[in-house]
């Protein structure tokens, strides 16, 4: 195994913890500690003043997350900004990477355990523990075949171009989006994201390359205050495939944390991607992510977001079909319990002709937790023979529970195919009744409902492993005491 | 000693209505009985509450297994017990395969720890295997049944032959057969009629509710019994099942002045739609 520890020791670090500094000082010392290209300056610099315009969501007026202006959506609303009211970002520290002490090994790191089992079965390991790399490995297949897989700091050291054109440029961007007819959406965590983000990684799959192990990547969060800014850059390049499974724990305990990321992807021309990302935070994290795909011709993307942790997640996820032919599937399995919150918004965007998408969002809360999901499907004027399908099923098991769910479409050209919809009710009782009539009992019942009802999801996890972590975490929480 | 099932003046309502008005039935381990009764007579709330299934209200009566009261009981421990319910209408319950459906009934039903432990212990893979797949065999079931999720997307037959599969698997002690043979043609009703067949014996007792006399052709009953109105007005044997193939149920319901009743489904959807009105 081939510690990163060396390329550890040789980034220079900033000098404090410096809990609640998001000020524009902060941004330069971090990109001159690290020897950032002066175009990095820039666009951190930019992003900043972005940042600084823009008011957090939740203490705004002008609802910049709210999609649809109805009555049903304002509810949905006002909740995620009730249950924002705790978060207060200068609870935490933006450069995290500078916790890491040179003195520590990776070895007291509270996640080396899981990847140093895991490097048997991939083709590359990247572990990140508050914003700092604390493993690397590639293998050597994966190397000779010209796949570059490095922690995003090291990549702009090693790869400047590919970052530079692909790193907030035209998939999550601090630029307002304009959708097609919508309100414009510009998020202050994007651009908090674009001016301190640290760590996260750049895969990059050249052409025709199949990449047949899956990638690992972990995320981890363990000391108290720290905020995880990192970025996820994948591409794959023409007829290329590879399959890449992220995970985010909380490798300490019930600490505080603050994840604000952002996921970029890019399949080129026939590309094959598969990325799966699990997010099994304590519940003491908040979770920002704004994810964005962009599905080149022919290509295909299968995109699996599995939630679990988090205090409260507001999820952005976007499928851009800009190229003609292109086929992205979107897979959701989310379980919340106790008081945890998680909110996502999806948009399959049918730019190109001929492109086909599929979404399918499963939601579990138990307790008093909540869940939003609003898609929307857009097909733009040149999306015509676009074949689209959206469904969001959320199983309630306590009446304290809420899950709200706002499908949705927006049509520009003629020729389509689009169907949604959208269930939320309790459990079956006739299915409850019909198990425990075969000698189940009650618990096992709803357990085996709850798995089978994942089951679509879970069976599009690539690993047996991840899909056992999985299935330990909805057992634990279906265990859980209210 | 031979397991027994004993009903005594049973009384079942739902939504406060009396479907069940006193019924009396014991069935032994190894004996075969019908139950026939025309529709609106009370053969599924009979077996649903048999099997604790809660939407049925029982209001008075006994019902014990081998001396045990089971009325009291959660419908897992009366299948512990070795009761067991083949449904007219099988739940789906997509996303849970029947293989692992039924290995985790078969280990809870087999368990020695007391109901409800969270922790049944699985039997052994390779065991369970064999098993099924010897099952299969037998009622020439076919093995892609074990992958497909329960229920889920079957045609009819196919959804009865796996409640007979399940049968077969629990071994249970008395089975109620609701219905089986509803909804499906005349061949699929001889393929089912047989895999029961190959089930009977000395260590099974069942009740085979139907409507028509047609699956008995195949499981012929030594007791056939008449209900009617949520009673049973006549006990007798296989001559009694002839004179309702011949007959019909009018001249059994001249002799005890019962009208004849609506049938259950067709009240529930008149029920429902002046709801909506």
């Amino acid at each position: 195994m081939q510690l990163s520890s060396e390329l550890i020791q040789t980034r220079p670090r900033a000098h404090n913890v410096r809990t609640g500094d998001f000020s524009r000082d902060f941004v330069e010392e971090i990109s001159r500690c690290q020897d950032e290209p002066k175009w990095m300056r820039e666009r951190r610099l930019e992003a900043h003043d972005a940042y600084q315009s823009l008011l957090m969501p939740h203490t705004a007026d002008d609802d910049e997350w709210r999609r649809k202006v109805d009555m049903r959506t304002q509810d949905y609303w006002r909740r995620t900004k009730r249950n924002m009211r705790g978060f207060n970002v200068d609870d935490y520290n933006p450069a995290a990477f500078s916790a890491l002490d040179a003195s520590e090994t990776p070895a007291s790191s509270g996640i080396t355990k899981t990847q140093a089992e895991s490097n048997e079965e991939s083709s590359g390991v990247i572990a990140i523990e508050d914003g700092s790399p604390v493993e690397s490995f590639v293998s050597k297949e994966t190397e000779r075949k010209g796949v570059y897989f490095a922690d995003l700091n090291t990549a702009l050291k090693e790869r400047p171009d590919l970052v530079r054109s692909y790193f907030m440029t035209k998939g999550v961007t601090t630029e307002t989006q304009l959708r097609s007819g919508n309100i414009p959406l510009r998020n202050k965590f994007d651009a908090l994201h674009g001016a301190f983000w640290q760590g996260g990684y750049l895969l990059h799959v050249p052409k025709g390359v199949v990449v047949e192990v899956p990638l690992r990547v972990f995320i981890a969060l363990s000391e108290s205050g720290h905020a995880d800014l990192s970025h996820t850059i994948i591409v794959a390049d023409a007829d290329s495939k590879v399959t890449i499974l992220e995970e985010q724990v909380s490798s300490n305990g019930g600490v505080a944390g603050f994840h604000c990321g952002a996921v970029e992807i890019f399949a080129g021309q026939n590309a094959d991607i598969t990325y799966v990302q699990v997010q099994r935070w304590n519940q003491q994290v908040w979770n920002f992510s704004t994810q964005r795909a962009i599905a080149g011709r022919d290509s295909r993307l299968c995109w699996v977001s599995g939630t679990l942790g988090s205090r409260l997640s507001k999820l952005n996820q976007t499928a851009a079909l800009e190229g003609a032919g292109s086929n992205v599937q979107m897979l959701g399995l989310t379980f919340t319990h106790s008081r945890q919150h998680v909110d996502v918004s999806t948009a399959q965007e049918h730019i190109a002709p001929h492109t086909s998408s599929d979404l399918l969002y499963r939601t579990v809360l138990r307790d008093r937790s909540q869940t939003a999901w609003s898609g929307n499907i857009y097909v733009y004027p040149d999306g015509q023979h676009t074949d689209a399908y959206q469904k969001n099923d959320n199983l309630v098991l306590s009446d304290r529970a809420h899950a709200d769910t706002l499908p949705g479409l927006e049509i520009q050209a003629h020729e389509v195919r689009c169907t949604h919809g959208a269930t939320a009710g309790p459990i079956d009782k006739e299915q409850v009744f019909y198990l425990m009539s075969r000698g189940l009992s009650r618990s096992q019942a709803e357990k085996m409902i709850v798995d089978g009802f994942f089951e679509p999801v879970m069976d599009r996890i690539p690993l047996d492993s991840v899909r056992g972590e999985l299935q330990d975490s909805i057992t634990q929480k279906l265990a859980a005491a209210k | 000693m031979s397991d027994e099932l004993v009903i005594e003046d049973l009384h079942v309502s739902v939504e406060d209505k009396p479907i069940i008005k006193g019924l009396n039935l014991r069935i032994k381990q190894g004996e075969i009985h019908a139950l026939m009764g025309p529709n609106g007579s009370g053969k599924s709330t009979l077996s649903n509450a048999l099997m604790g299934h809660p939407h049925y209200e029982v209001d008075n009566g006994t019902v014990t297994f081998n001396g045990t009261p089971i009325l009291e009981l959660e419908s897992n421990e009366r299948a512990r017990l070795g009761l067991f319910l083949a449904f007219q209408y099988p739940t789906a319950i997509p996303g849970v395969t029947m293989a692992n459906f039924l290995r985790m009934a078969v280990s809870s039903v087999r368990s020695e720890s007391s109901n409800g432990s969270e922790t049944t212990e699985l039997i052994p893979m390779r065991e369970f295997r064999r098993e099924l797949r010897a099952k299969m065999k037998q009622l020439g079931v076919d093995e892609s049944f074990a992958r497909r999720y329960l229920n889920d997307g079957f045609s009819g037959g196919e959804k009865k032959r796996a409640e007979i599969l399940q049968l077969a698997m629990l071994e249970p002690k008395v089975a109620i057969l609701d219905e089986t043979d509803s909804g499906l043609d005349i061949d699929a009703v001889r393929i089912v009629g047989e895999s029961v067949n190959q089930l009977i014996g000395p260590n099974l007792g069942v009740l085979i509710i139907t409507h028509y006399p047609r699956l008995l052709n195949y499981i012929r009953p030594e007791y056939v019994h008449v209900l009617l109105d949520g009673r049973i007005v006549e006990s007798g044997g296989w001559e009694l099942a002839e004179l309702l193939e011949e007959k019909g149920y009018d001249p059994i319901r001249e002799k005890y002045g019962i009208a004849e009743t609506v049938p259950e489904t067709d009240g529930e959807a008149e029920e429902s739609s002046a709801f909506r009105g």
